[in-house]
């Protein structure tokens, strides 16, 4: 899994691509803590490649919300369609602000 | 787990060949996903090799796909129902991957098998 991260002034964005499954979402809660580790709570995940993500990819995308809430807030940008619709289906969508670009997500901080 | 994504190669393939549109395609390849992580974690307990045989067939209205596994038998009901509308610092990560394919598919149903194993069943309509 290859996975980028871009540090802004007020967040930093960090990007991937293709499957997030049961496989690798371990391998994108690294990267995340990461990002975490270096004091940084204000995060946006853009998904404009990724298209597939299973529930083992949603709870590392809970579990690092919960770490950045209140000081920060974890955005995600560009989420597919099915990904979406399945996020929204099980009542997750509502713990995240969504963006339909980057530019956006990153302006929201 | 290295194997999630050939078998979702494939159920795209034959969801695709019978007919369902794109929303349909990727509800049965997350519910396939879902199912085959459950076998491989739960039923197997993550050990190699897990194997699983999935088959699908065509139907007249959609696609039904069959897994096999030779893991213990598996009680579905035994798995809570997971909290959806919660606060987030509530929300617990459980029983989310049995709730996906109930609400991905049209038909779930789990068989143990007299031996051993279980046999999933899962059958999708198409909209049209």
């Amino acid at each position: 899994m290859n996975i980028k991260t871009t540090d802004f002034k007020r967040c930093t964005v960090i990007k991937t691509s293709g499957r997030i499954d049961g496989s690798n979402a371990q391998e994108l809660a690294q990267a995340l803590k990461a990002v975490i580790e270096k004091g940084i709570f204000n995060i946006v995940f853009d998904m404009s490649e990724v298209n597939f993500m299973a529930s083992a990819g949603w709870w590392v995308l809970v579990d690092t919300q919960k770490t950045c809430k209140p000081r920060g807030e974890l955005v995600l940008a560009m989420v597919d369609q099915g990904i979406k619709d399945s996020l929204n289906l099980v009542g997750m969508g509502s713990y995240f602000n969504t963006f339909e670009d980057i530019i956006s997500a990153v302006g929201s901080f | 787990m290295n194997n999630l994504e050939q078998i979702c190669d494939f159920v795209t393939e034959c969801a695709a060949n019978a007919g369902l549109d794109e929303s349909e395609v990727y509800a049965v390849q997350l519910a396939v996903d879902e199912a085959s992580t459950n076998i491989i974690e739960h039923g197997y307990g993550g050990e190699c090799p897990s194997k699983i045989d999935i088959t699908c067939e065509t139907l007249e209205d959609g696609l039904k796909v069959i897994l096999y596994d030779d893991a213990q038998p598996f009680e579905p009901t035994d798995v809570p129902e997971p909290e959806t509308n919660v606060p987030l610092e509530e929300l617990k990560p459980r029983g989310l991957g049995i709730f996906l394919m109930r609400k991905m598919m049209d038909e779930v149903k789990y068989q143990p098998t007299p031996d051993r194993g279980n046999t999933l069943t899962m059958i999708k309509h198409h909209a049209r």
